[in-house]
C-alpha cells in the first residue's frame, strides 16, 4: 500500500514537471522572434556557450579520431582492407561518435554551466527582479541562451568529426603508413552527403534541442538554495545522457535500420 | 493607491494571509513589519502581482493587478519600483549598466541622455563613483543603494523596499533613513517599506501595519501604535522577548525531549 501510494506520488510528480517543461519549453518558442530582433543578445550568448566547449570539443574530435585510426587499421588488415580507413573512421564519426560525443560533452560542460546560472540568477531573486521591472527574464535570459545552445552544439559536433578525420589520418596515415590517396578518396566516394552528413547533423540537432531544454528548465525550476542549484545540475547532466542515448538509439532506428 | 481587500493566501497547508485588508495611502511612507517569516516579502510579490492570491483582491491605481493582462501587467510594473532583500542585481552587468538596464529596455533615449540619467540616479544614493564596478564588488549595503537607484530609474510612482535597513552599518543606515523620506518628498512617491527594524521604520513612517500569523495584529501611526494597549504589539515594539509571541518554533517540553533518547 506504501510502496503503490509512494509510486503514485512520484508518477504524478513528474506528470506535473513535464507540464512545467513543456509549458516552459512553449514559452521560449513564443520568446524567439524577440531573440532574433535582438542578435546582439544571441551573440554573446552563442560565444559564451560555445567556448564553454570549444576546445573540449577539439581535443577529445582529435583524440577520438586517432583511436578510431590504430583500433581501424588492427582489425581491417586482418581483411587486408587497410584501404578502407577513411570509410570507416569518417562514417562512424558522422552518423555516431561526433553527435553523440559532442552532446555528451555538450551536456557536461555547457548544460551545467546553464543550469548553475539561471539556478543561481533565480536564488538571488534577479530573475524575480527583471520581471519587477518590467522585463520578462524569458525573453530576455532563458530564450537567447536556448537559441545559442540549439546553433552551436551542431557546428561543434561538425568540428568534432572534422577533428577526428583529422586524427584517424595521423594515427593511419602518418604512423601506420596507410596510403593516404585511399584514406581521403575512399572517404569522399563512400560517405553520401544525404545519408551521412544530413542525418549526422539532424541527430545533433535534435541533441541540442533536448540539452538546451532540459538545462535551462532545470536552472528555472530549481530551488532557490546552493542545494536545490547543485541538485539540479546533476540533474541536467545525467537526464541529458539518458535522453541523448534514448534518442540516438531511436533516431539510429529510423535513419539506418532500413537499409 | 493600493488597496487590498480580504486577502488569502497559502502555501501549501500553510496559510500566509488570512482574509486581511489593508491600504497605502498615496504618497504617503506605510510600513509593514512583522516577525522573520511573517510573510512581509509575500506581501510585496502578491502587489507586484508576481504570486495570485487565493482569494481576496488587491488593487493598484484602481486597477484590481491579478485581473490585468499580462501586457498590462507589465505597463502597470513600470509605475513600481522594487527593492529586493538581496539587491537583486545582474549579475554579469556593471553598476551603470544595471541602472540603465531599465532605462534601456522602456524607453527609446538616446545614449547621452541614459548617461545623465544614471549619473543622477547614482548621485542619489551617494555611488556616482563606484559607477564602474560590478556588483560582486559591491558591499551589501553599496548593493542595496545600487538596487535603490535602479528601483527609481524610470520615475516610478510607488516603490516597494523590502528590508532595506538589515545589514546596514550605523552611518549607512542613516544615510538609506534620510534617502527613503527625501525621495518619497522630492519625488511624490508612494512609498511601501518592509520591515522588522523598528527604531528606523518608526521614525519615518506615516503609518504602519503590524503582522503576525496572518492577521493584522495592530495598525496606526508610529506614535498611535506606540501607546497600543495590544500585548502582541507592545511586545513586537519594544523587541522583548517575553509575551504572546514564543521564541521557540513549536516544540514539545525540553524534558520530554530530552527524555525521548
Ligand atoms: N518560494 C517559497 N516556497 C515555499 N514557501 C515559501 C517560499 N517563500 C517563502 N515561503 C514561506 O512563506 C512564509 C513567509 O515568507 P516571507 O514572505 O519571505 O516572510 P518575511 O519576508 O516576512 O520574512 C515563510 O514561512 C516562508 O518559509
Ligand atoms: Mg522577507
Amino acid at each position: 500500500m506504501n510502496y503503490l501510494q509512494h509510486l503514485g506520488h512520484s508518477t504524478l510528480k513528474s506528470l506535473a514537471k513535464l507540464g512545467r517543461a513543456s509549458l516552459f519549453f512553449y514559452t521560449i518558442i513564443t520568446a524567439l522572434p524577440y531573440v532574433l530582433m535582438r542578435p546582439k543578445l544571441l551573440i554573446k550568448q552563442m560565444f559564451s556557450v560555445g567556448v564553454l566547449s570549444f576546445w573540449l570539443i577539439i581535443i577529445s574530435g582529435l583524440f577520438v579520431g586517432m583511436v578510431i585510426g590504430l583500433q581501424g587499421v588492427y582489425t581491417l588488415s586482418t581483411y587486408g582492407a587497410e584501404g578502407s580507413l577513411g570509410i570507416m573512421v569518417a562514417a562512424s564519426l558522422v552518423r555516431e561518435l561526433g553527435p553523440v560525443i559532442s552532446a555528451l560533452l555538450f551536456a557536461g560542460r555547457a548544460g551545467s554551466a546553464l543550469t548553475a546560472e539561471i539556478g543561481l540568477m533565480k536564488t538571488t531573486e534577479q530573475l524575480s527582479g527583471m520581471e519587477m521591472m518590467a522585463i520578462d527574464p524569458i525573453k530576455y535570459i532563458i530564450a537567447p541562451r536556448f537559441l545559442a545552445g540549439f546553433l552551436s552544439l551542431p557546428l561543434l559536433a561538425l568540428l568534432f568529426s572534422s577533428l577526428g578525420i583529422l586524427g584517424g589520418h595521423l594515427t593511419g596515415v602518418e604512423l601506420l603508413h596507410v596510403d593516404v590517396g585511399s584514406y581521403w578518396v575512399q572517404m569522399q566516394s563512400a560517405i553520401d552527403f544525404y545519408d551521412d552528413i544530413v542525418n549526422g547533423i539532424i541527430k545533433s540537432v535534435i541533441f541540442a534541442w533536448i540539452i538546451s531544454w532540459i538545462a535551462l528548465f532545470e536552472g528555472y525550476d530549481a530551488l532557490p538554495t546552493s542545494a536545490g542549484i547543485s541538485s539540479a545540475t546533476t540533474r541536467t547532466v545525467v537526464n541529458s545522457a539518458f535522453a541523448i542515448l534514448f534518442f540516438d538509439l531511436l533516431l539510429t532506428a529510423i535513419m539506418f535500420g532500413s537499409a | 493607491m493600493i488597496s487590498i481587500r480580504n486577502l488569502t493566501f497559502s502555501r501549501g497547508e500553510q496559510k500566509i494571509f488570512d482574509n486581511i485588508s489593508l491600504d497605502i495611502m498615496p504618497h504617503k511612507i506605510t510600513a509593514i513589519m512583522g516577525p522573520s517569516g511573517a510573510g512581509k516579502t509575500t506581501l510585496l510579490k502578491l502587489i507586484g502581482g508576481q504570486l495570485i492570491p487565493d482569494t481576496g483582491s488587491i488593487t493598484v491605481d484602481g486597477k484590481n493587478i491579478h485581473q490585468l493582462s499580462r501586457a498590462q501587467l507589465y505597463t502597470l510594473r513600470k509605475k513600481m519600483g522594487m527593492l529586493f532583500q538581496s539587491g537583486a542585481l545582474l549579475s554579469d552587468m556593471s553598476v551603470f549598466d544595471n541602472i540603465a538596464f531599465p532605462i534601456r529596455e522602456h524607453t527609446q533615449l538616446p545614449e547621452n541622455i541614459i548617461h545623465t540619467l544614471v549619473l543622477l540616479k547614482l548621485n542619489a544614493v551617494g555611488l556616482r563613483g563606484a559607477r564602474h564596478l560590478m556588483p560582486s564588488e559591491l558591499s551589501g549595503g553599496m548593493a542595496r543603494r545600487v538596487a535603490m537607484a535602479r528601483a527609481i530609474a524610470l520615475d516610478p510612482e510607488v516603490i516597494m523596499y523590502d528590508e532595506p535597513f538589515t545589514g546596514q552599518d550605523p552611518i549607512s543606515l542613516g544615510v538609506l533613513v534620510r534617502l527613503i523620506q527625501t525621495l518619497n518628498k522630492t519625488l511624490q512617491l508612494t512609498s511601501i517599506i518592509v520591515s522588522h527594524d523598528v527604531e528606523e521604520t518608526t521614525s519615518i513612517a506615516d503609518y504602519i501595519y503590524v503582522l503576525s500569523q496572518g492577521q493584522i495584529a495592530g495598525q496606526g501611526t508610529p506614535k498611535e501604535l506606540a501607546e497600543s494597549d495590544s500585548e502582541w504589539v507592545q511586545q513586537f515594539m519594544h523587541g522583548k522577548a517575553d509575551g504572546p509571541v514564543p521564541f521557540h518554533y513549536p516544540c514539545d517540553s525540553f524534558t520530554a525531549d530530552l527524555l525521548a533518547h
